[in-house]
């Protein structure tokens, strides 16, 4: 396919690896960001190749591992209403919450659908006009415009039965938040490429600048992910720490606009907390009180939310990078993608479920 | 979460007001909303999440970043030749 084959081509690869052990001279520690890219390191080896002086750990960027289970256990709660169609992209369905999960709504008679694109679920709306239809809105800046459309859609069209349960959240203040941390280990990020298609990269420069990291927007395919490791490697070896963006065929400097701007009209900024980490500031949207009829959290009381984390899951830990999946003692044990403990094993971009589908099972 | 495939727009009209695009993934179509990207044309290649083409793909930037590949091979194959 078209802008994919050219970036799996294993000579170029190997070029680039070449390239990579020729320009390491020093330990280092990097961060990449996004879990798509977590499992493209693990599914393609690149962990098992690169010199030994360079340590990847895996960031927090999968939205479904760090939404917090008070909200999924809203989305549960709401899910179980008799007149509500509870809609979802698929990852959502099997987090755990406190007692169930999504897909045990649906098999207790809970009306709980997959969804591919928000507007699939508006027009659920439409076509079921007494249904109240909740579109649970998890993710971050990538998937955001869609989900700030459908709600502009809904204003448009007088689609008043139609809501979402936001839970959005924000990929800079998260990495400022592991970088102020006085457990932090990152020395260099590889950020979000499509995040960044989104949002561009000028609200990195910044925190490349105060915490002396390099920030390297990269893609997805192996010889992305190389390419931008490489440019990290080279900064650090050479003392600059700049943004420099390896993903040129889809990320500009000032990103998508015209997304950027509804996601603005539709959702302001917030203070999010973060399944595993806590409370990060500003690090989340939230729905403007002028679309408040769109609003899941106001539409739909629910009382007496007890959240209870299972206690062996270190979820937290990993999703900072301070542990690999492999060195939690439940790892293949009490936690597998059949019986998960936390998100991280459940999402199809959780750190754990790569090591788990790949066999990175430790020592 | 945040993965896109890219796909080729092989048409483009509107529904609901709404700009939308018919997209061939190799040979599968699909639908995407093209309404954040005002300037796209049939033929273009486009990146799709969730339903949504959130950029146009370069071909320029591909062959700038693939041909610097290609010429530094190259010169490794030259390095490794003279020594």
């Amino acid at each position: 396919m078209k802008y994919l084959d050219e970036f799996r081509d294993p000579i170029l690869a190997k070029k680039i690896l070449a390239e990579i052990h020729k320009t390491v001279t020093k330990p280092w520690v990097i961060m990449e960001i996004c879990g798509g890219q977590t499992h493209s390191i693990i599914r393609n080896g690149i962990d098992q190749v690169l010199p030994k002086e360079i340590e990847l750990d895996h960031g927090p960027g999968c939205p479904v591992c760090v939404t917090p289970l008070e909200i999924i256990d809203k989305a549960i709660a709401i899910a179980g209403k008799p007149n509500v169609i509870f809609t979802s992209f698929g990852d959502m369905l099997r987090v755990p919450g406190s007692k169930k999960d999504l897909f045990m709504v649906k098999s207790e008679g809970g009306d709980v659908r997959a969804v591919y694109s928000p507007l699939e679920a508006l027009t659920i709306a439409k076509n079921n006009p007494k249904k109240e239809v909740v579109f649970f809105a998890v993710g971050f800046e990538t998937t955001a415009p869609g989900n700030a459309m459908a709600i502009h859609q809904a204003a448009k069209e007088g689609i008043a039965n139609f809501s979402e349960l936001v839970s959005h959240v924000l990929v800079p203040p998260a990495m400022e938040a592991l970088l102020s941390s006085p457990e932090n280990r990152v020395q260099g990020y590889l950020a979000a490429g499509h995040v960044c298609t989104i949002m561009g990269w000028e609200e990195y420069d910044p925190i490349a600048e105060k915490y002396q990291v390099p920030i390297v927007p990269t893609g997805f395919e192996p010889v992305d992910v190389l390419e931008g490791i490489l440019l990290v490697v080279k900064q650090l070896e050479e003392g600059r720490y700049e943004v420099e963006n390896q993903y040129l065929r889809s990320v500009k400097r000032e990103g998508n606009q015209p997304a950027q701007e509804l996601i603005s009209k539709i959702y302001k900024i917030t203070d999010r907390k973060w399944r595993g980490i806590g409370e990060i500031p500003q690090s989340g949207l939230s729905i403007r009180e002028q679309y408040s009829a769109y609003d899941a959290n106001l539409k739909f009381s629910v009382e007496d939310i007890q959240t209870n984390e299972p206690e062996l899951c270190i979820s937290g830990v990993i999703l900072q990078g301070l542990k690999k999946p492999n060195e939690c003692p439940a790892f293949g044990k009490e936690c597998t993608p059949t019986t998960p403990l936390g998100a991280t094993m459940v999402s199809s971009e959780g750190a754990c479920a790569a090591y788990y589908k790949y066999q990175r099972m430790g020592k | 979460m945040c993965l896109a495939i890219p796909g080729k727009v092989t048409k483009i009209y509107s529904e609901n007001g709404i700009k939308m695009g018919k997209i061939d993934y190799s040979g599968t179509i699909n639908t995407a909303c093209l309404e954040y990207l005002p300037e796209i044309k049939v033929g273009q290649y486009t990146l799709v999440h969730a339903g949504f083409a959130l950029s146009i793909l370069n071909d320029d930037e591909v062959k700038k970043s693939l041909d610097a590949w290609e010429e530094l091979g190259e010169i490794i194959k030259d390095i490794d030749n003279k020594s």
